[in-house]
């Protein structure tokens, strides 16, 4: 169904959902079972290439992996022949001679699984686990499909994104697949966090986060990075959680039935108070649960089909 | 998508296929000595229909109500490295599970046995019955694995160049069983693509 998985912006709407129909269905196949495991992939093997630390997306994916029954190599640059000066090229021909069917690429530099995916160099399938400032197409979908699972279909929906929109790859990446599955997004940062170009996104903008929260069903608060509180993106941190965090009293102005998100991992007391983490709309735990849902789907619609079948938007899809 | 039927000829009216579901509900009750431990899983799509009214039925012979679900088999398919992925189908299992259950499997046609050995895998993750039957609503014959059914409502003698549709009112609007040539000679699995 698909090939490779790089931007969530190449997604069309019916790929889009069927992803989500499909996630929701690996819900359904392991949540409360003794046997959390289908033997879909058996046979296959699945690397996941992180040359950028990420305990969380990269324990996401090998669960992922492994209920579908794939084998699973962790490749990480720390301790490997990446810390050692080996090229990118270097190491997907080492993967390619390892067998590897599918690759799950996290690279500080953003267009890296672009790279991976149209250099020849290797012929599995590529999943961008998220490549510098650029996307992260996983946790949109798990972002999308906890929204989903809590506010129906997204079409119409009010979703605003809060926080570093210029160095954050998961706000570039849930602004475009919110709009293709026909949601209205609001972005909400201070001027100096917006990126060069957000004009020519699909969604509004704001400086404003209290304006932007009346008639929003979704708040999607992101993190703001250490080390770029001191490097005059905003003149303080009290400065910046005054008017850009979510606290008790905005929370409070949200419809009753608006849920709060987040990525992870949080600053609690900067950008998300504690109360209105831990709150009952808050559903930030959940998206992790989700996101081995997701990446189930994905890994499964990406790596169970005839490995040549890649026009396939026929059969039952 | 839907198909053109025009060359296929009826081989069950809609009648006929609800007395066929009648008997085999009270065969089921035979065999089983009663419906306390019945839970009825239809596979997807035809199946599942079919497996709510056998249950139905069930229901009705015995006063109590049966447990029915729906069991998807797409992820233990043996044959899914040879077409492309495929959405899965709902799978929906009645709360109280299989444990020491009789599990009734229903399907709409009954031809190599490839769909069933999908189910009966899908059914060790699910859990562990006291036994599993196999109802279905024809039986063409072809069988490449060692399964036979339990209960059948018709069996159909075919050749492996027919092609063997059941349509069912939930999903067609009508009910049927519809014999006619097969597209391509591999035609068990056209089946699905019906929908």
């Amino acid at each position: 169904m698909i090939r490779h998985l790089l931007s969530s912006s190449d997604l069309t709407r019916e790929q889009a959902t069927t992803i989500l129909d499909t996630a929701e269905e690996m819900a359904r196949l392991t949540e409360g079972r003794s046997v959390k495991k289908l033997p879909t992939l058996r046979g296959r093997t699945v690397v996941n290439l992180f040359f950028e630390d990420s305990t969380r997306t990269r324990t996401s994916f090998e669960l992922a992996a492994k209920r579908l029954s794939a084998d699973v190599i962790n490749f990480s640059a720390k301790g490997s022949s990446v810390s050692k000066g080996e090229s990118l090229k270097d190491t997907a021909l080492t993967l390619a001679a390892m067998g590897a069917d599918a690759v799950v690429v996290r690279h500080s530099a953003s267009g890296a699984p672009y790279r991976l995916a149209d250099s020849g160099w290797i012929d599995a399938n590529v999943l961008n686990a998220g490549d510098g400032t650029h996307e992260h197409p996983t946790q949109a979908l798990l972002d999308a499909f906890t929204m989903r699972h809590h506010l129906g279909d997204l079409d119409g929906r009010h979703i605003v994104i809060v926080g570093d929109v210029l160095h954050g790859r998961v706000a570039r990446s849930n602004v475009s697949l919110l709009a293709t599955l026909g949601a209205r997004v609001t972005v909400v940062a201070p001027p100096t966090l917006l990126p060069l170009g957000v004009e020519h996104w699909p969604c509004e903008v704001s400086y404003d986060l209290d304006a932007a929260l009346p008639g929003a069903s979704a708040v999607m608060m992101l993190r703001v990075q250490q080390e770029r509180m001191n490097a005059a993106f905003f003149p303080s941190a009290r400065e910046y959680s005054r008017r850009y965090g979510l606290d008790t009293q905005r929370f409070g102005r949200l419809s009753d039935d608006a849920i709060v998100l987040h990525p992870g991992p949080m600053n609690r007391g900067m950008e998300i108070t504690a109360e209105v983490a831990d709150s009952e709309r808050s559903v930030i735990v959940e998206q992790v649960t989700n996101g081995v849902y997701v990446r189930m789907a994905v890994l499964y619609l990406m790596l169970a089909g005839a490995g040549d079948g890649t026009t396939g938007q026929e059969g039952a899809a | 998508m839907s198909r053109d039927l025009s060359g296929f000829r009826p081989v069950l009216s809609d009648d006929e296929i609800a007395r066929a579901l009648t008997r085999m509900a009270h065969e089921v009750v035979e065999r089983s000595k009663g419906a306390s431990d019945l839970v009825v899983l239809g596979i997807p799509s035809r199946g599942v229909p079919l497996a709510q009214r056998l249950a139905r039925s069930i229901s009705s012979v015995e006063d109590i109500d049966v447990p029915v679900g729906a069991i998807d088999v797409t992820m233990y398919r043996d044959d899914l490295r040879l077409r492309p992925a495929r959405a899965l189908e709902p799978t929906d299992i009645p709360t109280g599970g299989v444990d020491g259950k009789i599990v009734v499997l229903v399907d709409d046609v009954l031809y190599s046995g490839r769909t069933i050995r999908a189910a009966l895998t899908a059914l060790d993750d699910v859990g562990r019955p006291q036994a599993v039957r196999l109802a279905v609503l024809v039986d063409r014959g072809h069988r490449e694995l060692p399964i036979r059914a339990d209960h059948v409502g018709k069996n159909l003698p075919t050749s492996v160049r027919e092609s063997v549709k059941v349509l069912v009112e939930e999903v067609d609007g009508r009910d049927a069983v519809l014999i006619g040539a097969a597209e391509d000679p591999v035609a068990h699995v056209d089946l699905e693509d019906a929908r």
